[in-house]
Protein backbone atom coordinates (compact mmCIF):
# COMPACT_ATOMS: atom_id res chain seq x y z
CA UNK A 1 0.00 0.00 0.00
CA UNK A 2 1.59 3.12 -1.27
CA UNK A 3 1.80 6.30 0.84
CA UNK A 4 1.39 4.57 4.59
CA UNK A 5 3.95 5.18 7.27
CA UNK A 6 4.57 2.52 9.70
CA UNK A 7 4.75 2.82 12.93
CA UNK A 8 6.26 0.47 15.60
CA UNK A 9 4.86 2.88 18.30
CA UNK A 10 2.62 0.65 20.88
CA UNK A 11 -0.65 3.01 22.26
CA UNK A 12 -1.90 2.44 25.40
CA UNK A 13 -4.90 0.48 23.92
CA UNK A 14 -3.24 -1.42 22.30
CA UNK A 15 -1.18 -2.86 25.45
CA UNK A 16 -5.02 -3.29 27.28
CA UNK A 17 -5.56 -5.27 23.94
CA UNK A 18 -8.35 -3.57 22.71
CA UNK A 19 -6.97 -3.85 19.85
CA UNK A 20 -3.42 -5.74 18.44
CA UNK A 21 -2.11 -4.67 15.14
CA UNK A 22 -0.44 -1.44 14.42
CA UNK A 23 -3.15 1.64 12.63
CA UNK A 24 -1.61 3.25 9.36
CA UNK A 25 -2.15 5.78 6.75
CA UNK A 26 -4.52 8.25 7.34
CA UNK A 27 -6.76 8.03 9.73
CA UNK A 28 -10.93 7.57 9.29
CA UNK A 29 -11.68 8.68 12.56
CA UNK A 30 -12.70 11.97 13.42
CA UNK A 31 -11.84 13.74 16.72
CA UNK A 32 -13.89 16.11 18.46
CA UNK A 33 -13.52 19.73 18.33
CA UNK A 34 -15.44 21.55 20.45
CA UNK A 35 -15.08 24.46 18.05
CA UNK A 36 -17.04 22.32 15.82
CA UNK A 37 -19.78 21.49 17.99
CA UNK A 38 -22.64 22.09 15.85
CA UNK A 39 -21.34 19.73 13.24
CA UNK A 40 -21.80 16.96 15.80
CA UNK A 41 -25.42 16.94 15.64
CA UNK A 42 -27.66 15.28 13.77
CA UNK A 43 -30.40 16.97 11.43
CA UNK A 44 -33.34 16.93 13.00
CA UNK A 45 -32.43 16.86 16.53
CA UNK A 46 -33.31 19.15 19.20
CA UNK A 47 -31.97 20.91 22.08
CA UNK A 48 -33.41 19.44 25.51
CA UNK A 49 -33.07 20.78 28.80
CA UNK A 50 -32.09 17.68 30.95
CA UNK A 51 -34.56 19.53 34.10
CA UNK A 52 -38.01 19.92 31.92
CA UNK A 53 -39.13 16.26 32.54
CA UNK A 54 -42.58 14.58 31.93
CA UNK A 55 -44.26 11.23 32.29
CA UNK A 56 -45.23 9.04 29.07
CA UNK A 57 -47.65 5.98 29.72
CA UNK A 58 -47.40 3.59 26.46
CA UNK A 59 -49.97 1.28 28.09
CA UNK A 60 -52.27 1.35 25.24
CA UNK A 61 -50.18 2.70 22.45
CA UNK A 62 -48.27 0.86 19.86
CA UNK A 63 -44.07 0.78 19.65
CA UNK A 64 -44.24 3.43 16.87
CA UNK A 65 -46.87 5.62 18.54
CA UNK A 66 -44.57 5.73 21.69
CA UNK A 67 -41.44 6.34 19.52
CA UNK A 68 -43.35 9.20 17.85
CA UNK A 69 -44.66 10.88 21.11
CA UNK A 70 -40.66 10.33 22.36
CA UNK A 71 -39.67 12.09 19.38
CA UNK A 72 -42.84 14.82 19.81
CA UNK A 73 -41.21 15.43 23.39
CA UNK A 74 -37.93 15.87 22.70
CA UNK A 75 -39.11 18.64 20.02
CA UNK A 76 -40.88 20.75 22.79
CA UNK A 77 -37.64 20.21 24.77
CA UNK A 78 -37.98 17.13 27.26
CA UNK A 79 -34.74 16.40 28.15
CA UNK A 80 -36.02 14.34 31.08
CA UNK A 81 -38.68 11.32 29.86
CA UNK A 82 -40.16 9.24 31.91
CA UNK A 83 -41.68 5.89 30.23
CA UNK A 84 -44.58 3.96 31.96
CA UNK A 85 -45.93 0.17 31.22
CA UNK A 86 -43.54 -0.48 28.70
CA UNK A 87 -45.05 -4.53 29.53
CA UNK A 88 -42.53 -6.38 27.34
CA UNK A 89 -43.40 -4.16 23.95
CA UNK A 90 -41.10 -4.23 21.45
CA UNK A 91 -39.07 -1.91 19.75
CA UNK A 92 -39.37 0.86 22.19
CA UNK A 93 -37.03 4.06 22.16
CA UNK A 94 -35.57 3.01 18.51
CA UNK A 95 -33.39 5.69 16.82
CA UNK A 96 -32.83 7.74 19.14
CA UNK A 97 -29.74 10.52 18.09
CA UNK A 98 -30.10 12.71 20.42
CA UNK A 99 -29.12 13.72 24.23
CA UNK A 100 -31.69 12.54 26.28
CA UNK A 101 -32.35 10.83 30.14
CA UNK A 102 -34.95 8.33 29.23
CA UNK A 103 -35.95 6.04 32.53
CA UNK A 104 -38.32 3.07 31.54
CA UNK A 105 -40.31 1.81 34.43
CA UNK A 106 -40.80 -1.61 33.17
CA UNK A 107 -39.62 -3.90 31.10
CA UNK A 108 -38.58 -4.63 26.85
CA UNK A 109 -39.18 -7.13 24.64
CA UNK A 110 -37.02 -7.30 21.88
CA UNK A 111 -34.91 -4.41 19.96
CA UNK A 112 -35.67 -1.76 22.65
CA UNK A 113 -33.09 0.93 22.79
CA UNK A 114 -31.92 0.15 18.97
CA UNK A 115 -30.12 2.02 16.62
CA UNK A 116 -29.25 5.24 19.53
CA UNK A 117 -27.06 7.49 19.59
CA UNK A 118 -26.58 9.66 22.69
CA UNK A 119 -29.02 9.04 24.90
CA UNK A 120 -28.81 7.83 28.62
CA UNK A 121 -31.23 5.27 29.63
CA UNK A 122 -31.87 3.31 32.34
CA UNK A 123 -34.67 0.62 32.57
CA UNK A 124 -36.01 -0.57 35.78
CA UNK A 125 -37.02 -3.92 34.65
CA UNK A 126 -35.94 -6.81 32.30
CA UNK A 127 -34.89 -6.65 28.32
CA UNK A 128 -35.63 -8.72 25.26
CA UNK A 129 -33.69 -10.17 22.43
CA UNK A 130 -30.99 -7.61 20.76
CA UNK A 131 -31.44 -4.77 22.88
CA UNK A 132 -29.30 -1.12 22.08
CA UNK A 133 -28.17 -3.39 18.58
CA UNK A 134 -26.29 -0.80 16.90
CA UNK A 135 -25.34 1.55 19.78
CA UNK A 136 -23.36 4.36 18.56
CA UNK A 137 -22.69 6.32 21.87
CA UNK A 138 -24.82 6.85 25.46
CA UNK A 139 -25.18 4.86 28.17
CA UNK A 140 -27.98 2.17 29.10
CA UNK A 141 -28.46 0.82 31.79
CA UNK A 142 -30.56 -2.70 32.71
CA UNK A 143 -31.44 -3.21 36.05
CA UNK A 144 -32.33 -6.84 35.44
CA UNK A 145 -32.07 -9.45 33.10
CA UNK A 146 -31.47 -9.42 29.59
CA UNK A 147 -32.20 -11.65 26.71
CA UNK A 148 -29.53 -12.92 23.46
CA UNK A 149 -28.19 -11.06 21.13
CA UNK A 150 -27.24 -8.27 23.99
CA UNK A 151 -25.58 -5.50 22.46
CA UNK A 152 -25.29 -7.40 18.94
CA UNK A 153 -22.74 -5.00 16.53
CA UNK A 154 -22.90 -1.99 18.76
CA UNK A 155 -20.18 0.90 18.03
CA UNK A 156 -19.84 2.63 20.89
CA UNK A 157 -21.15 3.85 24.08
CA UNK A 158 -21.53 1.80 28.07
CA UNK A 159 -24.44 -1.37 27.62
CA UNK A 160 -24.86 -2.32 31.52
CA UNK A 161 -27.20 -5.36 32.28
CA UNK A 162 -27.01 -5.43 36.43
CA UNK A 163 -28.82 -8.93 36.07
CA UNK A 164 -27.46 -12.24 33.68
CA UNK A 165 -27.50 -11.91 29.90
CA UNK A 166 -28.64 -14.60 27.05
CA UNK A 167 -26.73 -16.35 24.63
CA UNK A 168 -24.56 -14.10 22.08
CA UNK A 169 -24.00 -11.44 24.05
CA UNK A 170 -21.80 -9.03 21.99
CA UNK A 171 -21.40 -10.50 18.88
CA UNK A 172 -20.34 -8.94 16.06
CA UNK A 173 -19.78 -5.70 18.65
CA UNK A 174 -17.09 -3.22 16.97
CA UNK A 175 -16.80 -0.74 19.62
CA UNK A 176 -17.99 0.46 23.01
CA UNK A 177 -18.75 -1.58 26.55
CA UNK A 178 -20.50 -4.22 27.73
CA UNK A 179 -20.82 -5.24 31.32
CA UNK A 180 -22.66 -7.67 33.26
CA UNK A 181 -22.83 -8.31 36.70
CA UNK A 182 -24.66 -11.65 36.47
CA UNK A 183 -23.72 -14.52 34.20
CA UNK A 184 -23.81 -14.66 30.72
CA UNK A 185 -24.61 -17.72 28.12
CA UNK A 186 -23.09 -19.38 25.01
CA UNK A 187 -21.02 -17.58 22.37
CA UNK A 188 -20.52 -13.99 24.22
CA UNK A 189 -18.33 -11.77 21.98
CA UNK A 190 -18.75 -14.07 19.00
CA UNK A 191 -17.25 -12.80 16.14
CA UNK A 192 -16.66 -9.47 18.38
CA UNK A 193 -14.10 -7.02 16.14
CA UNK A 194 -13.66 -4.15 18.70
CA UNK A 195 -14.77 -2.95 21.85
CA UNK A 196 -14.51 -4.45 25.47
CA UNK A 197 -17.06 -7.04 27.46
CA UNK A 198 -16.74 -7.18 31.48
CA UNK A 199 -18.59 -10.28 32.66
CA UNK A 200 -18.52 -10.26 36.68
CA UNK A 201 -20.55 -13.88 36.74
CA UNK A 202 -19.93 -16.93 34.95
CA UNK A 203 -20.26 -17.15 31.10
CA UNK A 204 -21.38 -20.02 29.14
CA UNK A 205 -19.34 -22.36 26.04
CA UNK A 206 -17.70 -21.07 22.86
CA UNK A 207 -16.79 -17.99 24.74
CA UNK A 208 -14.76 -14.89 22.17
CA UNK A 209 -15.67 -17.92 19.00
CA UNK A 210 -13.44 -16.20 16.28
CA UNK A 211 -13.24 -12.93 17.06
CA UNK A 212 -11.15 -10.77 15.40
CA UNK A 213 -10.01 -8.32 18.18
CA UNK A 214 -11.46 -6.76 21.14
CA UNK A 215 -11.08 -8.13 25.06
CA UNK A 216 -13.38 -9.69 26.95
CA UNK A 217 -13.04 -9.72 30.77
CA UNK A 218 -14.46 -12.93 32.47
CA UNK A 219 -14.98 -12.72 36.48
CA UNK A 220 -16.31 -16.20 36.74
CA UNK A 221 -15.74 -19.73 35.58
CA UNK A 222 -15.84 -20.22 31.54
CA UNK A 223 -17.80 -23.03 29.77
CA UNK A 224 -15.39 -23.20 26.98
CA UNK A 225 -13.31 -20.56 24.99
CA UNK A 226 -14.29 -20.72 21.41
CA UNK A 227 -12.13 -20.60 18.49
CA UNK A 228 -9.28 -18.69 18.37
CA UNK A 229 -10.09 -16.81 21.72
CA UNK A 230 -7.38 -17.20 23.90
CA UNK A 231 -6.01 -15.93 26.94
CA UNK A 232 -3.91 -12.95 27.85
CA UNK A 233 -2.47 -10.97 31.10
CA UNK A 234 -3.74 -9.00 32.75
CA UNK A 235 -2.06 -6.03 32.96
CA UNK A 236 -2.18 -3.01 36.00
CA UNK A 237 -3.70 -0.55 33.11
CA UNK A 238 -6.11 -3.45 32.84
CA UNK A 239 -7.27 -3.52 36.39
CA UNK A 240 -7.24 0.12 36.62
CA UNK A 241 -9.16 0.49 33.52
CA UNK A 242 -11.85 -1.86 35.27
CA UNK A 243 -11.88 -0.57 38.24
CA UNK A 244 -12.92 2.79 37.19
CA UNK A 245 -15.21 1.20 34.71
CA UNK A 246 -17.26 -0.81 37.13
CA UNK A 247 -17.47 2.49 39.16
CA UNK A 248 -19.61 3.86 36.48
CA UNK A 249 -21.60 1.31 36.22
CA UNK A 250 -22.41 1.28 39.78
CA UNK A 251 -21.53 -2.53 40.10
CA UNK A 252 -19.15 -4.70 41.64
CA UNK A 253 -16.80 -1.82 43.21
CA UNK A 254 -16.36 -4.50 45.63
CA UNK A 255 -15.28 -7.33 43.00
CA UNK A 256 -11.54 -8.70 43.49
CA UNK A 257 -10.67 -7.58 39.87
CA UNK A 258 -6.47 -9.46 40.18
CA UNK A 259 -9.25 -12.46 39.98
CA UNK A 260 -10.61 -11.36 36.28
CA UNK A 261 -9.20 -13.43 33.19
CA UNK A 262 -8.37 -11.79 30.25
CA UNK A 263 -9.62 -13.15 26.73
CA UNK A 264 -8.27 -11.86 23.63
CA UNK A 265 -8.17 -12.90 19.91
CA UNK A 266 -5.20 -15.62 18.81
CA UNK A 267 -5.45 -14.09 15.22
CA UNK A 268 -4.55 -17.54 14.02
CA UNK A 269 -7.86 -17.70 12.11
CA UNK A 270 -6.93 -14.46 10.09
CA UNK A 271 -6.75 -10.90 10.72
CA UNK A 272 -9.24 -8.70 8.27
CA UNK A 273 -7.03 -5.47 8.83
CA UNK A 274 -3.67 -6.73 7.59
CA UNK A 275 -5.28 -7.76 4.29
CA UNK A 276 -4.42 -6.02 1.36
CA UNK A 277 -7.76 -4.18 -0.57
CA UNK A 278 -7.43 -7.32 -3.48
CA UNK A 279 -7.41 -9.83 -0.50
CA UNK A 280 -10.11 -8.11 1.79
CA UNK A 281 -12.04 -8.60 -1.76
CA UNK A 282 -10.77 -12.15 -1.99
CA UNK A 283 -11.72 -13.30 1.00
CA UNK A 284 -15.53 -11.57 0.80
CA UNK B 1 -40.46 -18.07 12.96
CA UNK B 2 -43.73 -19.49 15.58
CA UNK B 3 -44.21 -18.84 19.19
CA UNK B 4 -44.95 -20.69 21.58
CA UNK B 5 -46.02 -20.51 25.46
CA UNK B 6 -46.42 -22.80 28.37
CA UNK B 7 -47.99 -22.11 32.07
CA UNK B 8 -48.19 -24.31 35.12
CA UNK B 9 -50.51 -23.30 38.02
CA UNK B 10 -48.69 -24.94 41.00
CA UNK B 11 -51.27 -26.10 43.76
CA UNK B 12 -54.39 -24.51 42.68
CA UNK B 13 -56.19 -24.75 39.02
CA UNK B 14 -57.03 -21.39 37.04
CA UNK B 15 -59.00 -20.85 33.42
CA UNK B 16 -56.29 -21.88 31.46
CA UNK B 17 -57.72 -21.99 28.26
CA UNK B 18 -57.99 -18.25 28.48
CA UNK B 19 -55.13 -17.64 29.68
CA UNK B 20 -53.17 -19.21 27.26
CA UNK B 21 -55.40 -18.03 24.28
CA UNK B 22 -53.88 -14.41 25.62
CA UNK B 23 -50.89 -15.69 25.88
CA UNK B 24 -50.87 -17.17 21.99
CA UNK B 25 -52.86 -14.28 20.60
CA UNK B 26 -49.54 -12.12 21.85
CA UNK B 27 -47.53 -14.18 19.39
CA UNK B 28 -49.71 -14.11 16.64
CA UNK B 29 -46.77 -11.89 14.42
CA UNK B 30 -45.01 -14.96 15.00
CA UNK B 31 -47.21 -17.23 12.78
CA UNK B 32 -50.65 -17.45 12.40
CA UNK B 33 -51.12 -20.30 10.00
CA UNK B 34 -52.31 -22.35 12.66
CA UNK B 35 -52.75 -22.27 16.80
CA UNK B 36 -52.78 -25.31 18.45
CA UNK B 37 -53.54 -25.98 22.88
CA UNK B 38 -52.76 -28.37 25.05
CA UNK B 39 -55.04 -27.88 27.72
CA UNK B 40 -55.03 -30.03 31.17
CA UNK B 41 -58.24 -29.69 32.64
CA UNK B 42 -59.74 -30.27 35.64
CA UNK B 43 -61.50 -33.88 35.55
CA UNK B 44 -62.56 -36.99 37.61
CA UNK B 45 -59.72 -39.22 35.83
CA UNK B 46 -61.98 -42.06 34.99
CA UNK B 47 -62.61 -41.58 31.80
CA UNK B 48 -60.44 -40.82 28.77
CA UNK B 49 -60.87 -37.73 26.71
CA UNK B 50 -60.28 -38.37 23.19
CA UNK B 51 -59.78 -35.49 20.53
CA UNK B 52 -59.52 -36.84 17.27
CA UNK B 53 -60.35 -35.63 13.55
CA UNK B 54 -62.18 -37.38 10.28
CA UNK B 55 -60.93 -34.41 7.96
CA UNK B 56 -58.56 -32.07 7.22
CA UNK B 57 -58.68 -28.72 7.33
CA UNK B 58 -56.40 -27.58 4.46
CA UNK B 59 -54.74 -24.59 3.69
CA UNK B 60 -51.57 -23.39 1.71
CA UNK B 61 -49.19 -26.14 0.25
CA UNK B 62 -50.62 -29.56 2.77
CA UNK B 63 -50.68 -32.80 1.09
CA UNK B 64 -54.36 -33.46 2.32
CA UNK B 65 -57.51 -32.87 0.52
CA UNK B 66 -60.60 -31.58 1.22
CA UNK B 67 -63.31 -33.97 1.24
CA UNK B 68 -67.33 -34.17 1.73
CA UNK B 69 -68.74 -33.99 5.13
CA UNK B 70 -70.42 -37.51 3.87
CA UNK B 71 -66.88 -39.07 3.77
CA UNK B 72 -66.63 -37.38 7.52
CA UNK B 73 -69.86 -39.19 8.91
CA UNK B 74 -69.23 -42.18 7.36
CA UNK B 75 -65.48 -42.32 9.02
CA UNK B 76 -67.28 -41.40 12.51
CA UNK B 77 -69.81 -44.51 11.92
CA UNK B 78 -66.72 -46.36 11.43
CA UNK B 79 -64.55 -45.19 14.68
CA UNK B 80 -67.94 -45.40 16.43
CA UNK B 81 -67.99 -49.46 15.55
CA UNK B 82 -64.32 -49.80 16.33
CA UNK B 83 -64.76 -48.50 20.02
CA UNK B 84 -67.58 -50.90 20.33
CA UNK B 85 -65.98 -53.72 19.21
CA UNK B 86 -62.88 -52.97 22.04
CA UNK B 87 -65.32 -52.57 24.36
CA UNK B 88 -64.82 -49.26 24.63
CA UNK B 89 -68.04 -47.19 25.92
CA UNK B 90 -68.68 -43.63 24.55
CA UNK B 91 -70.03 -41.95 27.91
CA UNK B 92 -70.56 -38.01 26.05
CA UNK B 93 -69.53 -37.19 22.65
CA UNK B 94 -69.11 -33.89 21.31
CA UNK B 95 -69.10 -33.15 17.40
CA UNK B 96 -67.19 -29.19 17.65
CA UNK B 97 -66.77 -29.15 13.80
CA UNK B 98 -67.90 -31.67 10.97
CA UNK B 99 -64.44 -33.06 10.94
CA UNK B 100 -63.35 -32.23 14.49
CA UNK B 101 -64.67 -34.74 17.62
CA UNK B 102 -64.19 -35.09 21.11
CA UNK B 103 -65.13 -38.17 22.90
CA UNK B 104 -65.68 -38.84 26.48
CA UNK B 105 -64.56 -42.84 26.92
CA UNK B 106 -64.68 -45.58 29.26
CA UNK B 107 -61.83 -47.92 28.58
CA UNK B 108 -60.04 -49.72 30.98
CA UNK B 109 -56.54 -49.88 29.42
CA UNK B 110 -52.83 -48.98 30.24
CA UNK B 111 -51.82 -49.89 26.90
CA UNK B 112 -52.68 -47.60 24.20
CA UNK B 113 -50.86 -48.56 21.51
CA UNK B 114 -53.06 -50.95 20.02
CA UNK B 115 -56.31 -49.04 21.03
CA UNK B 116 -54.70 -45.88 18.54
CA UNK B 117 -53.20 -48.00 15.82
CA UNK B 118 -56.82 -49.71 15.46
CA UNK B 119 -58.16 -46.49 15.28
CA UNK B 120 -56.28 -44.61 13.44
CA UNK B 121 -55.80 -48.19 11.02
CA UNK B 122 -59.11 -45.87 9.79
CA UNK B 123 -58.13 -44.24 6.49
CA UNK B 124 -58.59 -40.15 7.04
CA UNK B 125 -58.47 -40.46 11.03
CA UNK B 126 -55.82 -38.68 13.84
CA UNK B 127 -55.90 -39.23 17.84
CA UNK B 128 -55.16 -35.78 18.34
CA UNK B 129 -55.09 -36.25 22.01
CA UNK B 130 -55.53 -39.41 24.52
CA UNK B 131 -55.87 -38.86 28.00
CA UNK B 132 -57.24 -38.27 31.25
CA UNK B 133 -56.67 -34.93 31.69
CA UNK B 134 -55.75 -33.56 28.28
CA UNK B 135 -57.22 -31.93 25.30
CA UNK B 136 -55.40 -30.91 22.12
CA UNK B 137 -57.06 -28.67 20.19
CA UNK B 138 -55.21 -27.28 17.07
CA UNK B 139 -56.96 -25.22 13.76
CA UNK B 140 -56.03 -23.09 10.94
CA UNK B 141 -56.13 -19.68 11.99
CA UNK B 142 -54.66 -16.88 15.02
CA UNK B 143 -55.14 -18.20 18.40
CA UNK B 144 -58.54 -16.19 19.41
CA UNK B 145 -60.02 -18.18 16.15
CA UNK B 146 -59.29 -21.12 17.16
CA UNK B 147 -60.54 -20.38 20.76
CA UNK B 148 -63.55 -18.74 19.61
CA UNK B 149 -64.52 -22.12 16.96
CA UNK B 150 -63.80 -24.50 19.71
CA UNK B 151 -65.07 -22.53 22.87
CA UNK B 152 -61.97 -23.31 24.97
CA UNK B 153 -62.05 -19.44 26.78
CA UNK B 154 -64.40 -21.43 29.78
CA UNK B 155 -62.06 -24.48 30.53
CA UNK B 156 -60.56 -24.99 33.48
CA UNK B 157 -57.31 -26.75 34.55
CA UNK B 158 -53.95 -26.71 35.68
CA UNK B 159 -51.57 -26.48 32.94
CA UNK B 160 -51.06 -25.57 28.77
CA UNK B 161 -49.03 -25.38 26.60
CA UNK B 162 -49.45 -23.65 23.32
CA UNK B 163 -47.90 -23.26 19.53
CA UNK B 164 -48.53 -20.32 17.25
CA UNK B 165 -47.47 -21.76 13.53
CA UNK B 166 -45.79 -19.72 10.62
CA UNK B 167 -45.46 -22.87 8.05
CA UNK B 168 -41.73 -23.75 6.79
CA UNK B 169 -41.41 -27.32 6.69
CA UNK B 170 -44.51 -28.65 5.72
CA UNK B 171 -48.05 -28.02 4.68
CA UNK B 172 -50.92 -25.39 6.42
CA UNK B 173 -53.23 -28.28 7.67
CA UNK B 174 -53.94 -29.37 11.11
CA UNK B 175 -51.92 -32.71 10.82
CA UNK B 176 -48.72 -30.74 10.55
CA UNK B 177 -50.40 -27.93 13.12
CA UNK B 178 -48.56 -28.37 16.98
CA UNK B 179 -48.96 -29.60 19.89
CA UNK B 180 -48.16 -33.08 18.87
CA UNK B 181 -49.40 -36.14 21.58
CA UNK B 182 -47.10 -37.76 22.86
CA UNK B 183 -48.37 -41.48 21.44
CA UNK B 184 -48.88 -43.67 22.26
CA UNK B 185 -48.66 -42.15 25.84
CA UNK B 186 -51.78 -40.72 27.56
CA UNK B 187 -51.59 -37.54 28.79
CA UNK B 188 -48.33 -36.43 27.07
CA UNK B 189 -48.02 -33.29 24.79
CA UNK B 190 -45.26 -31.87 22.77
CA UNK B 191 -44.68 -27.82 21.19
CA UNK B 192 -41.25 -26.64 19.50
CA UNK B 193 -39.98 -23.87 18.08
CA UNK B 194 -36.76 -24.57 15.73
CA UNK B 195 -35.70 -26.40 13.40
CA UNK B 196 -34.39 -29.88 13.55
CA UNK B 197 -31.84 -31.50 10.85
CA UNK B 198 -31.85 -35.52 11.90
CA UNK B 199 -35.35 -35.56 11.55
CA UNK B 200 -34.83 -38.26 9.10
CA UNK B 201 -32.30 -40.52 9.98
CA UNK B 202 -34.17 -40.41 13.97
CA UNK B 203 -37.60 -41.10 11.90
CA UNK B 204 -36.33 -43.76 10.20
CA UNK B 205 -34.81 -45.32 13.78
CA UNK B 206 -38.03 -44.55 15.54
CA UNK B 207 -40.13 -46.17 12.71
CA UNK B 208 -38.33 -49.12 12.80
CA UNK B 209 -38.77 -49.52 16.65
CA UNK B 210 -42.88 -49.28 15.98
CA UNK B 211 -42.97 -45.72 15.93
CA UNK B 212 -45.81 -43.69 14.22
CA UNK B 213 -45.58 -40.35 12.05
CA UNK B 214 -48.58 -39.09 11.43
CA UNK B 215 -47.43 -35.64 9.77
CA UNK B 216 -43.65 -34.30 7.50
CA UNK B 217 -43.54 -32.17 10.19
CA UNK B 218 -39.97 -32.15 11.70
CA UNK B 219 -41.34 -30.78 15.26
CA UNK B 220 -43.23 -34.16 15.62
CA UNK B 221 -39.80 -36.02 15.91
CA UNK B 222 -39.75 -34.44 19.23
CA UNK B 223 -42.83 -36.05 21.02
CA UNK B 224 -42.07 -39.31 19.54
CA UNK B 225 -38.51 -39.26 20.37
CA UNK B 226 -39.62 -38.30 24.15
CA UNK B 227 -42.55 -41.14 24.14
CA UNK B 228 -39.65 -43.74 22.61
CA UNK B 229 -37.30 -42.80 25.25
CA UNK B 230 -40.25 -43.15 27.73
CA UNK B 231 -41.01 -46.60 26.73
CA UNK B 232 -37.48 -47.60 26.82
CA UNK B 233 -37.84 -46.58 31.07
CA UNK B 234 -36.53 -43.50 31.12
CA UNK B 235 -38.59 -40.49 32.95
CA UNK B 236 -39.66 -37.20 31.32
CA UNK B 237 -36.70 -35.25 32.38
CA UNK B 238 -34.22 -37.87 31.61
CA UNK B 239 -35.51 -38.05 28.05
CA UNK B 240 -35.21 -34.17 27.67
CA UNK B 241 -31.97 -34.25 28.66
CA UNK B 242 -31.05 -37.21 26.54
CA UNK B 243 -32.68 -35.10 23.47
CA UNK B 244 -30.38 -32.45 23.89
CA UNK B 245 -27.13 -34.51 21.91
CA UNK B 246 -29.68 -36.89 20.16
CA UNK B 247 -31.54 -34.20 18.21
CA UNK B 248 -29.50 -31.93 16.12
CA UNK B 249 -30.87 -28.33 15.16
CA UNK B 250 -31.68 -25.53 16.80
CA UNK B 251 -34.80 -25.55 19.17
CA UNK B 252 -36.76 -24.50 22.51
CA UNK B 253 -39.50 -27.06 23.26
CA UNK B 254 -42.26 -28.02 26.41
CA UNK B 255 -43.43 -31.12 27.05
CA UNK B 256 -46.70 -31.50 29.23
CA UNK B 257 -47.69 -34.75 31.06
CA UNK B 258 -50.72 -34.47 33.40
CA UNK B 259 -48.66 -33.34 36.21
CA UNK B 260 -45.63 -31.82 34.98
CA UNK B 261 -44.65 -29.62 32.37
CA UNK B 262 -40.98 -29.16 31.28
CA UNK B 263 -38.60 -27.12 28.92
CA UNK B 264 -35.63 -28.10 27.19
CA UNK B 265 -33.25 -25.55 25.17
CA UNK B 266 -30.30 -27.04 22.21
CA UNK B 267 -27.16 -26.24 23.36
CA UNK B 268 -26.69 -23.20 20.58
CA UNK B 269 -29.29 -21.35 22.41
CA UNK B 270 -30.86 -20.25 19.41
CA UNK B 271 -34.45 -20.05 20.13
CA UNK B 272 -36.02 -17.66 22.63
CA UNK B 273 -37.43 -18.07 25.28
CA UNK B 274 -38.73 -16.07 28.63
CA UNK B 275 -39.35 -17.28 31.43
CA UNK B 276 -41.45 -16.65 34.63
CA UNK B 277 -41.60 -18.46 37.40
CA UNK B 278 -42.70 -18.61 40.92
CA UNK B 279 -44.34 -20.94 43.77
CA UNK B 280 -47.70 -20.56 42.28
CA UNK B 281 -47.29 -19.81 38.84
CA UNK B 282 -44.56 -20.29 35.88
CA UNK B 283 -45.15 -19.00 32.77
CA UNK B 284 -43.24 -18.98 29.97
CA UNK B 285 -42.98 -17.92 25.92
CA UNK B 286 -41.14 -17.23 22.80
CA UNK B 287 -41.19 -12.96 23.78
CA UNK B 288 -42.41 -11.42 26.78
CA UNK B 289 -45.59 -10.10 25.63
CA UNK B 290 -46.72 -13.52 25.95
CA UNK B 291 -46.42 -13.58 29.88
CA UNK B 292 -47.46 -9.86 30.34
CA UNK B 293 -50.49 -11.20 29.06
CA UNK B 294 -51.00 -12.67 32.16
CA UNK B 295 -49.23 -11.22 34.22
CA UNK B 296 -49.28 -7.29 33.70
CA UNK B 297 -47.53 -6.59 37.10
CA UNK B 298 -43.59 -5.94 37.55
CA UNK B 299 -42.44 -8.82 37.65
CA UNK B 300 -39.09 -10.81 37.23
CA UNK B 301 -38.10 -12.71 34.30
CA UNK B 302 -35.10 -14.21 32.56
CA UNK B 303 -33.61 -16.45 30.20
CA UNK B 304 -32.81 -19.81 30.51
CA UNK B 305 -29.41 -20.83 29.12
CA UNK B 306 -28.07 -23.15 26.62
CA UNK B 307 -28.81 -26.95 26.90
CA UNK B 308 -31.00 -26.03 29.84
CA UNK B 309 -33.85 -28.87 30.68
CA UNK B 310 -36.33 -27.89 33.26
CA UNK B 311 -39.52 -30.04 34.85
CA UNK B 312 -42.02 -28.58 37.20
CA UNK B 313 -44.83 -30.09 38.92
CA UNK B 314 -48.29 -28.92 39.45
Amino acid sequence: MANLKTTEKKSKSQSMGMHTEVLTGRTQQKFFNPDEAENFYYFGTYDVDFNKRTDLDVKNMTAPEANKEIDNLMSQGYGTIVIKNPQGKHSLGVGILNKLNLIFEGSLGYFGMGSCDGPIVRINGRVGWSCAENLMAGKVVIEKNAGSCFGAAIRGGDLICKGSVGARTGIDMKGGTIIIGGDAGAFTGFMMQRGRIIILGDVGINLGDSMYDGTIFVGGEIGSYGSDAIDAELTKNDQDWLKRKLKVAEIGESFDLSKMKKIVAGKKLWNYDNLEPTEKKGAI
Amino acid sequence: MCGIAGLIHRGKSSNVGSELQGMLQALKHRGEDSTGYALYGDTDGKNFIMRFKVGENVGEGSSSVMEDVSVYDERKKVVDETLDEMGAKIVKEERVLPYSLRYEIDYNTKDLLDFSQRIESIPGVEILSMGKSLEVIKDLGNAKMVCDRYSLDKLVGTHAIGHARMATESGVDIKSAHPFWGYPFSDVSVVHNGQLTNYWNNRRALENKGMRFMSECDSELIAVYIAQKMREGASLEEGMKESLTGLDGVFTYFVATKDSLGMAKDTMAAKPLVLYESDELVAMGSEEIAIRSVLPQEIDTYDPFDGEVKVWQI
